[in-house]
């Protein structure tokens, strides 16, 4: 202990050698460097991802390649509208279908599932999330596609008279059966998040409901719907995120025809399944046009879950500062659960 | 909650001689300059253990005295200390009393630099360790540490060691290994009044342990690095009134080696352990003097108000 | 509980009218019936995957190189060897690189960066990484080390696609986590007058590592079943290659080209490849699992 002695004598005594400081330094400038360096690199990869995409845009202009109609490697015309529609049309199908389903597993798991259920429950439905895309782009195709067939060629003969989902023939590869399987990619994580949010609703909140006499589903309709409900908006669109950027079952799925289709049930392509498909042969403004699809899609996703970010953050740091003890736990888990998503 | 059977002795002798207020030991001012040279953890402080070569007085290593100066505290622009003038005496235990949120426990992390750990936080004035300046830019923030011993109010013994790496691990953290291990340790336990509880499953997690003996643990481990100084910051807040008992037993035996500076809301505590009593109110200090004085015939009337339970 | 005689039941008064139990039995029905839902996709694909998968696996299918005729209906096609060896080659390299970066950028976020402007400014990036696709990832690689190099694809450069999309998973998982280690912990080791490099070290990463280790293989596992970053940074190959430097083969990308392949023959390939992918990641979140509950940081 070579700490205090005489005051003012010698070499400073509260003080360490240079040497047994210099771990901490190496230690905290080496870390600090390396953040720098992701940094570095994102900005890195961001600029040359613009630079490889601009003979593309300086061809047919910033808005003319991302809102022209004609996608036609052929002529070398490059627009990216057929590809941005049918990105849009089949993750918002996947909303449609998969948050509702996804909210009322998350329902069931935290208010109404006897409690031994729970946590087997939960699993199950987090183990959609661990079946790689592929997976689901090969059964979608060879099962989940031609046994629907049928049943969407009935509905779209049934409701010729309806715009957009009636008449046409329906081909195995299509919007929809691409807009479900993506209803099932996105279930886990939005069916996450709102149970996350959901367990974080105080008790009290849900037992003043059942103590004026509400019935479980008007609890859950007053208490814990409110409650939850930014949470659940921002889980639903990190799931939209996932939906745009999905890309090796929309490939397989939706038949990659580059043409604005008029049908549900019609082939199509999106931002994602163009680069994947037409990459590996791409050659000059033709692969600029496919890096330039790239950043669109970069651009859509980011814009989506910056706002996704802002709500689900909003509602954990809501419960981590009003929250105590298990609130704040909750809240802890929310933000792991948004990190891994 | 568990009771132990086996504690150490403590003998009444101590008790007695408490209310004895600036009861400085003889040794003290020789000691304070005599550092510098490595000093050795003595074998026992406990009156019953096996008798050390030297025999008592003679081989007590004496704390050193801490002054603040002008110390202000901040938590971004909140200003949670406000410039306080104190001085805690060598070997005595003063006790920092005071209604919540009035800056004593911010006070004593400043102490020893732990209140710069919060982001945004910072402390301006000066702390005198023994006549220098802890804040000074030529010292190391680690040497403060190892020199100024901190208690938490939570006992919190590291999860992932046994109840020997626990104390063992201020000395292997800090590099400062001297001597035998074991002997450290186990000296650090004796002193800590634990040593008879534990000596047969050192290996066991220290998490394992009850409340009081996981305090203890905590007071042993910071003993383990042979401070000079001892923080307690509500030492005993989480604990059950018998292993509180415990802790201010050993309050008592330690002030032999080390300076104590305690915060404490129990204001029967203070009046059990303390030598001196500091009153707090605002960040600012009202009143500091021998402990009996304090609770008997304070100068300030809101000393009088709070001690008698008119506030807080 | 009966509807009438409501003076001989005092508390028929507050009873439940049949009209907002119906509504609650109606939105309960509702709800289970759409977790039943959620849960039959899952059956399905599993269901399917054995069906299929099952009858395609045998000796030759784990120790041949998919290298066989493809054109006649009963030549030999050839297994997957190198898909499951190139994956395995693949996804260790890029924990190699994402592992060790991403825990360490963790470290400087929760005891160096805290809340400074800085690291704020890395969580954002590290938010945005999350968020991107995964095939602009392998844009990304691409750009960086095909673009330009003269060389073509390799399967390091599969793993560096791989260790981008895994890196944001790893640096937030670990920073949740770490974040759960107690304040009290690193302050009591830092009284006792440790340095801050053996506080991490001793401290807080021994009690961060159980949990750490749940957020790690969770990413591995989501690279391990990864296509489209690989479809042009690796390259898929047909023979078993143990050089990272040379084109290398996987069995995400494996699948995907007998899925999408003109020769139906191969189909069956696919299934048996797509049931070894699965039963490996199913794998890795299973040990994830279990790691979580060892872990002390709830």
């Amino acid at each position: 202990m070579e700490a205090a002695s005489v005051p003012g004598g010698g070499r400073s005594v509260l003080g360490r050698s240079p040497l047994a400081r210099l771990p901490d330094r190496v230690l905290r400038y080496g870390l600090t460097a390396l953040a720098a360096a992701i940094l570095a690199l994102i900005a890195y990869f961001f600029v040359r991802l613009v630079g490889q995409a601009g003979p593309a845009f300086e061809k047919f202009g910033v808005l003319g390649f991302t809102f022209g109609s004609e996608w036609n490697v052929n002529a070398e015309h490059f627009g990216a509208l057929p590809l941005l529609v049918g990105t849009l049309i089949t993750a918002g199908l996947a909303l449609l279908i998969g948050v509702p389903v996804a909210v009322a597993a998350a329902i069931y798991a935290t208010e109404l599932c006897p409690a031994r259920l729970r946590a087997p429950l939960t699993l199950l439905v987090e183990l959609l999330a661990a079946v790689p895309s592929v997976v689901y782009g090969l059964w979608g195709i060879f099962v989940l596609a031609p046994k629907l067939q049928p049943a969407e060629q009935w509905l779209a003969s049934k409701l010729s008279f309806v715009p957009f989902i009636g008449g046409g023939l329906v081909t195995i590869p299509n919007y929809f059966i691409t807009g479900l399987v993506l209803a099932i990619m996105i279930l886990p994580i939005v069916s996450a998040i709102s149970r996350e949010v959901m367990a974080t609703v105080p008790a009290d909140h849900k037992e003043a409901a059942l103590g004026l006499g509400a019935t479980r589903w008007e609890m859950i309709r007053t208490a814990v719907l409110p409650f939850s409900r930014s949470g659940i908006v921002g889980g639903a669109m990190l799931g939209l995120g996932r939906a745009l950027g999905e890309t090796i079952a929309v490939t397989i799925l939706i038949g990659n025809a580059p043409k604005l289709s008029s049908h549900l049930f019609e082939q199509g392509y999106s931002l994602a399944a163009v680069i994947a498909n037409e990459f590996g042969e791409a050659q000059g403004l033709h692969r600029n046009a496919l890096f330039a699809a790239g950043l669109v899609l970069f651009v859509l996703t980011l814009l989506v879950n910056g706002v996704a970010r802002g709500l689900v953050l909003r509602a954990a740091r809501g419960r981590l500062v009003h929250g105590t003890g298990d609130g704040g736990d909750a809240g802890a888990r929310l933000a792991e659960t948004v990190a891994g998503a | 909650m568990m009771i132990e059977g086996s504690g150490p002795e403590v003998t009444d002798r101590e008790r007695d001689s408490r209310s004895e207020v600036g009861d400085r030991p003889a040794e003290t001012a020789g000691g304070a300059s005599q550092s510098g040279t490595p000093r050795i953890t003595p074998p026992s402080l406990s009156q019953p253990s096996p008798p050390t070569p030297n025999g008592g007085g003679a081989e007590q290593t004496p704390g050193l005295s801490i002054a603040l100066e002008q110390l202000r505290a901040f938590y971004g622009p909140a200003e949670a200390v406000r410039g306080l003038d104190l001085e805690f005496h060598a070997n005595q235990v003063t006790a920092i009393i005071g209604p919540s949120g009035c800056g004593k426990s911010t006070m004593i992390r400043c102490i020893n630099r732990m209140h710069e750990e919060i982001p945004g936080a910072r402390a301006e004035g000066r702390v005198m360790l023994e006549g220098l300046d802890v804040y000074d830019p030529s010292v190391d923030v680690v040497a403060v540490r190892r020199a100024i011993g901190m208690v938490f109010q939570k006992p919190n013994p590291f999860p992932t060691m046994s109840i020997f790496d626990n104390v063992a691990a201020g000395p292997r953290l800090t590099s400062s290994r001297r001597g035998d291990l074991r002997e450290t340790v186990e000296s650090a336990l004796r002193s800590a009044g634990l040593w008879e509880e534990v000596a047969d499953r050192l290996d066991e997690p220290g998490a394992g342990l009850s409340g009081g003996q996981q305090q203890r643990l905590c007071i042993a481990r910071s003993l383990a690095v042979d401070p000079d100084v001892i923080l307690m910051d509500e030492p005993c807040s989480a604990l059950d009134p018998i292993a509180t008992l415990k802790i201010e037993e050993l309050i008592d035996q330690l002030k032999r080696r080390v300076t104590i500076v305690i915060v404490t809301h129990n204001m029967q505590q203070a009046a059990r352990v303390a030598d001196r009593t500091a009153f707090m109110l605002d960040g600012r200090l009202v009143e500091v003097g021998p402990t009996q004085e304090i609770f008997t015939t304070p100068h300030d009337p809101r000393t009088e108000e709070y001690v008698t339970g008119k506030f807080g | 509980m009966s509807a009438h005689g409501s003076s001989a039941q005092p508390l028929a008064r507050f009873a439940v009218s049949p009209a907002r139990r119906r509504r609650d039995l109606f939105a309960r029905t509702a709800i289970l019936s759409a977790t039943v839902l959620a849960l039959i996709p899952l059956v399905l694909i599993v269901y399917y995957l054995l069906r299929k998968g099952l009858g395609s696996w045998s000796t030759s299918f784990f120790t041949t190189d998919p290298t066989g005729n493809t054109f006649f209906k009963n030549s030999n096609i050839g297994g997957i060897k190198s898909a499951i060896l190139g994956t395995l080659e693949i996804v260790a390299l890029a924990s190699a690189m994402a592992i060790p970066i991403g825990i360490c950028v963790a470290i400087w976020l929760v005891e160096y960066g805290r809340n400074s402007r800085f690291a704020h400014t890395v969580r954002f990036a590290v938010d945005v990484l999350t968020g991107v696709p995964s095939i602009v990832f392998g844009l990304f690689i691409y750009i960086a080390l095909v673009v330009g190099t003269g060389s073509t694809y390799a399967g390091y450069k599969g793993s560096c696609a791989l260790a981008l999309l895994m890196l944001p998973v790893v640096i937030r998982s670990a920073e949740v986590i770490l974040l759960l280690v107690p304040s009290g912990l690193r302050e009591s080791a830092l009284a006792l007058g440790a340095p801050r490099w053996r506080v991490i070290f001793s401290i807080v990463l021994p009690t961060a590592l159980p949990g750490m280790l749940t957020g790690v293989l969770l990413a591995v596992a989501r690279a391990g079943g990864e296509t489209a970053p690989l479809l042009f940074t690796a390259g898929a190959t047909l023979r078993t290659n143990f050089n990272l430097d040379q084109f290398t083969n996987s069995l995400p990308v494996q699948i995907y080209s007998d899925v999408t392949s003109p020769t139906t023959s191969v189909e069956h390939r696919a299934w048996g490849a797509a049931l070894t992918l699965v039963s490996i990641i199913l794998l890795l979140n299973v040990i994830a699992r279990l790691a979580s509950r060892r872990s002390r940081l709830g």
